[in-house]
This record gives structure tokens, C-alpha cells and sequence, in this order.
């Protein structure tokens, strides 16, 4: 069998499999396939900046905050629901990608100094929004809970099972457009910039333009998975959601999976999630609640890959499955 | 708001700034010679800060004299951090040692959670209630204790490369790597060594500072941001532009705190490093690379 055609095949009995999911697996299961699915999405985003161009952001925190703050705000003070408030949240991020990489790409901030300036812009943006006492402030702006039974998509109101399916959708979505995006041109440019972006200079790519639109883009995506953390979890609080743990618990899967691949995103988020989840579990059945197991847990995984499989873990698993040619 | 209340906070500002730029001392020396950003800096400070806690406490050790051990034994474990882990990670891709670094700190700012839970700790000296006056200015004691410490641990570091010969030899491994490696010098040790010396400043860093502020596990990662904003305004690298950032930050920090809200003040910070990166990205005091 051609490793496109077993490829097929496996994605195809995946999509069924996660279709099929909300059917047969209690809400307990379901929770955590959707947190899974907003990591996965939400990791599809950033490694379209580090992945894809190599662009090392370490604010995306920056994203999903403005995103969920934009729409959770719309709708709080104005009864407008996300199909609307997703265009303005898409938007307020656009324009602050494009003002962070318009900044650091024309002053030529690249490297390390780049993955300042993105946490400094969203530490920043966290002590603001702060003291922006219109959302909140500090104490957190809450939306209402209603309508649990119902699905009203356009208001992103619904059951457990809905959730799971938009973001279901979302996800799918972020992995075909990061597909094609991957083979058109931008992403050959955007590997070529990765890879070396001087010699990529010197064969006429037009860099800052490249990398712009690559920022631009995975803001753009992390601003829809912002929106739909405003509505899943009804609650946003700055030092959440802005906060830089959030940013690295972002990073965290695709770095796992396979940084500029196309699964390594899903696949971290869901060996991330799920090993996670269970030390938990496993600690509150023990008895013991301490704080702060899980990040070490976290931060032990990350110690392990970074130093033993610095291509990650779906490169090693495709080989494994036959999906690469040798 | 009176001249002598902006007086007092600019100087107790001044103080507090030159333990922080100690702290980003420490910082700075790192990356000027192993070319790694240490993203677990103020991770390290806050283990010091508890190591001083447990020291007064359990043998009523005054920080002041808990500074001897607690930087010694810093030294030996920036060594054999830089020596079993951050060594193989040098011709690694910047991301890559990133990660390695930010995975430490994700460790070790979770297990102190874990160890001594979230709430603040401190330590109660006679001394700390003490202040001088001069004529309306009033200079607290443990501040300038721990500022006039900052400025000596900050010295005995500059003698130290300037006159020492291991203190040459690591100036020469940051001016040239291939060349000090030509001319027979143990790189991969010198790289030991000097992490290990970076690690003894936030020791002694972060001892001092457990005069001024209680801490929890959470600083931490505060205080890694602080320790980037002042190396980076001040000038990556750069030992003058450590204490200099540090000052600059402390004095702004405080006039912050003073003229609009206290909890605003490090938003202050991040738009000065902000405005360094966009038009002086080699800091203040940096050399152009």
C-alpha cells in the first residue's frame, strides 16, 4: 500500500471515530476530547508562526485573550452573539499581529529578542486589561449560562455536544487550511525563511512580507479558538487567560508532537491532555491535592522531548505507520 | 505629593533597583558567555529567596550571613546544570534551548508550589524596622544592607574579570568561541563555570531581596520578566547596563507606584523594554553585534 493511500485510509477511520465520539463516550470523555480538540486547534495556530515560518511567539497567550475578551465583551454589553463578535475578534487580533510583526520585523527583532517582544506585548496587555474596569477588570467578566439544552450556534449556546462539534469543525478546519497553506506558495517561502531566512533573501523572497502574513494568519485562527473559550468555560479573568503559562501550555503540543508538522499539533495536545488528566485523576483517587503536580508533570514531558526527540513524537509514530517514504 | 515623599520612594527605588540588577547581573554574564537565555532566572531567585527562609528559620541564620552558603551551593548547581543539561543544547537551535530552559523553569517554580504551597514567606530581622534619617529623607536599613551587598557582590565580579585568569579566560571563550577553543581553553568547563558564577549572583540576589519582600512560588516567573527587562534595557551582556537597568527599573517602578496605581508599575516596565527593542535593541550600554 502507498503511504498517500494508507494515509487515507487512517484519516478517514479518525474523522469516523471522532464523529462518532459524543455517541458513545460519557461527558467526563467528552470534556476532555474537547479541551483536546481547543489545544489541537489552538496549536495549529501558533505553529503556522514557529512551525511553519519559524517565528518563535511566546504571547499567544496575547491572541486568545483579545479574542475571547472581543466577543465575550460584544455580547455581554450588547446582547450581540460571536457569529458577529468572532469578525471583531479576528480583527482585533489581525491588527495587533500586525502591529507586533510590523514592529519587530522592520527594527529586524528576530530570535530570542522576538520571543520578548511577543511576551512583553502580552504581559503588557494582561496588567491593562487589569484595570479596563468596562470587562471587568481584575474580578473577571462573567456570560451568562442559559439555553443549556438547545443548540444555537449562532450564539455559541448549547450542550456539551455541540461544543464539541464546533470545535470538532474548527479543528478540522485548521488542519485543511494548514495543509494547503503547507504546499502553496507562502509555505514553501515560509520554510525557505524558516530554514534560512538570509538565503532565502538573497533568492528574492520579500521576508518581511512572508512573515507578516504568517503572524497575521495564526493570530487570525487563535482569535476563533479565543472566541470559543469565552463561550465553552462563560468566564474570562486577565491573569488566566493573558497569563504566560497559558502562552507555554499552548506551545506545548505541537513542540511534543512535532514542531511544522501537520498532526504533531493534535497529536501533543491529545498525549498532553490525556496523560494530564489521568495524573490528576490518579492523585485525587490517591487522596493527595497538591497544587502544581501537573506543571511539573508538564514541564518534566517537555524537559524529555526537547532533549531525546527534538523532532518530536509524530515524526517516529508516521515512520512506524508507513506514512513517509524512506 | 511633596518633593521629600518623590525623594524617599526614588531612593528606596535606587536601592531595591541595584539588588535587581544583581539579579539581572547574573542574567547578563550567562548570555554574554554561554550565549543562552536563562528563562529559569527568576525561578533560581525565588529557590535562593526560600533557601533563606529555611535558613532563618531553622538555625535563625541572618540572610546577610546565608549569603555565604546559599551562593555556594548555587555555584554547584548552575555547574552541573549547565554541565549535564544546557552543554549538549549549545549547537541546538535558539528555539530548542529555549524549551530546555523553559521546561526547567516550569519544574522548579511548581515543585517549590509544591513543597511550601502558595502562600508568602518571609523572614522577621530585628533591623528591618530600623531607618536612617537625613534631615525629611529616611533610608531604610535592611535596604541599604541589601544595596550596599548588590554593589559589592557586583564588584568582586568585575575583579573577577578583569584580574582573575579564569576570569579572562571566560571573557575570551564570550569574545571568541573558536578562537579560545584554538588556544587550548576547556570551553565546555569555562561555560560550567560561568553559569555556575551567574547562579552564585541571583543567590546572593535573592537573599537580599527576602529583606525587602515576601515571596511565594509565583514570583518567579515576575521576576525572569524583570530580569529580561533590565538586561535588555540595560543591554544584553553588558555588566554596567545589568546595574543600570536595574536602577532604572527599580526608580521607575517605585515613581510608578507613586503616581498612578501601584499594581500598573510593571506594566511601566514592559513598555520601556518594549521601546528599547524597537529603537535601541542592543540596550543602553550594548555593543552593536
Amino acid at each position: 500500500m502507498s503511504p498517500e493511500r494508507r494515509a487515507a485510509i487512517l484519516l478517514t477511520l479518525l474523522g469516523a471515530a471522532l464523529v462518532a465520539l459524543p455517541w458513545l463516550a460519557g461527558s467526563y470523555v467528552l470534556s476532555v476530547a474537547t479541551l483536546i480538540l481547543f489545544f489541537a486547534y489552538t496549536g495549529q495556530a501558533w505553529n503556522v508562526m514557529m512551525g511553519f515560518a519559524g517565528q518563535l511567539s511566546l504571547g499567544h497567550s496575547l491572541y486568545v485573550g483579545l479574542g475571547a475578551y472581543a466577543a465575550a465583551g460584544l455580547f455581554f454589553h450588547y446582547g450581540i452573539g460571536p457569529w458577529a463578535g468572532v469578525w471583531l475578534a479576528i480583527a482585533a487580533c489581525v491588527a495587533a499581529g500586525a502591529v507586533i510583526g510590523f514592529l519587530a520585523f522592520r527594527f529586524g527583532i528576530s530570535g530570542v529578542y522576538f520571543a520578548l517582544l511577543t511576551i512583553a506585548f502580552a504581559e503588557f496587555t494582561r496588567i491593562g486589561f487589569d484595570h479596563i474596569q468596562w470587562l471587568g477588570g481584575p474580578g473577571g467578566l462573567f456570560i451568562k449560562v442559559e439555553q443549556r439544552e438547545a443548540w444555537d450556534l449562532l450564539d455559541l449556546r448549547g450542550t456539551p455536544r455541540m461544543f464539541y462539534y464546533v470545535m470538532l469543525a474548527l479543528t478540522t478546519g485548521a488542519f485543511a487550511l494548514c495543509a494547503w497553506l503547507l504546499r502553496s506558495r507562502a509555505g514553501y517561502y515560509w520554510q525557505a525563511i524558516r530554514e534560512n531566512e538570509e538565503a532565502a533573501q538573497a533568492l528574492g523572497i520579500n521576508t518581511f512580507r512572508w512573515k507578516m502574513l504568517a503572524v497575521v494568519i495564526s493570530a487570525a485562527m487563535t482569535a476563533v479558538s479565543g472566541v470559543f473559550f469565552a463561550f465553552y468555560y462563560n468566564n474570562l479573568f486577565p491573569e488566566q487567560i493573558f497569563h504566560i503559562s497559558r502562552s507555554i501550555e499552548i506551545i506545548l503540543g505541537p513542540i511534543i508532537g512535532g514542531l511544522g508538522t501537520l498532526f504533531g499539533p493534535i497529536l501533543g495536545a491529545a498525549v498532553l491532555t490525556i496523560l494530564a488528566d489521568g495524573i490528576t485523576e490518579l492523585m485525587a483517587l490517591a487522596g493527595l491535592e497538591i497544587p502544581g503536580v501537573k506543571q511539573v508533570f508538564y514541564g518534566l514531558c517537555l524537559l524529555v522531548v526537547v532533549m531525546f526527540l527534538p523532532h518530536g513524537i509524530w515524526p517516529t509514530i508516521a515512520r512506524r505507520l508507513g506514512l513517509t517514504r524512506r | 505629593m511633596t518633593p521629600d515623599l518623590i525623594a524617599n520612594v526614588v531612593i528606596a527605588g535606587l536601592l531595591t533597583g541595584l539588588v535587581y540588577g544583581l539579579m539581572a547581573l547574573g542574567l547578563s554574564v550567562i548570555f554574554g558567555v554561554v550565549r543562552v537565555v536563562n528563562f529559569a532566572h527568576g525561578e533560581m531567585m525565588t529557590i535562593a529567596m526560600y533557601a533563606a527562609v529555611i535558613l532563618f528559620g531553622a538555625f535563625g541564620l541572618d540572610p546577610l550571613l546565608a549569603v555565604v552558603p546559599v551562593a555556594v551551593a548555587f555555584f554547584g548547581f548552575g555547574y552541573a546544570l549547565q554541565s549535564a543539561l544546557i552543554n549538549p543544547f549549545i549547537t541546538r537551535p535558539e528555539h530548542s534551548q529555549f524549551m530546555l530552559l523553559v521546561a526547567v523553569a516550569l519544574i522548579m517554580v511548581n515543585a517549590l508550589l509544591m513543597i511550601f504551597g502558595p502562600d508568602a514567606r518571609s523572614v522577621q530581622v530585628d533591623y528591618q524596622l530600623e531607618s536612617y534619617a537625613i534631615g525629611p529623607i529616611l533610608i531604610d536599613k535592611a535596604r541599604l544592607l541589601a544595596a550596599g551587598m548588590a554593589v559589592a557582590t557586583s564588584a568582586a565580579l568585575f575583579a573577577f574579570f578583569r584580574l582573575s585568569l579564569v576570569g579572562k579566560a571566560i571573557r575570551a571563550c564570550a569574545d571568541n568561541h573558536l578562537g579560545a577553543q584554538v588556544v587550548g581553553l576547556n570551553v565546555k568547563r569555562l561555560y560550567a563555570l560561568t553559569f555556575g558564577v551567574g547562579s552564585a549572583c541571583v543567590a546572593v540576589a535573592g537573599c537580599m531581596m527576602i529583606l525587602l519582600v515576601d515571596v511565594t512560588p509565583v514570583l518567579g516567573p515576575a521576576y525572569t520578566l524583570l530580569a529580561f527587562v533590565i538586561v535588555i534595557v540595560g543591554g544584553l551582556g553588558s555588566m554596567p547596563g545589568a546595574l543600570l537597568g536595574g536602577v532604572l527599573i527599580g526608580v521607575s517602578e517605585a515613581l510608578a507606584g507613586l503616581l498612578i496605581v501601584p499594581s500598573a508599575k510593571s506594566m511601566f516596565s514592559f513598555a520601556l523594554l518594549i521601546l528599547v527593542l524597537l529603537f535601541r535593541p542592543q540596550g543602553l550600554l550594548g555593543k552593536r553585534t
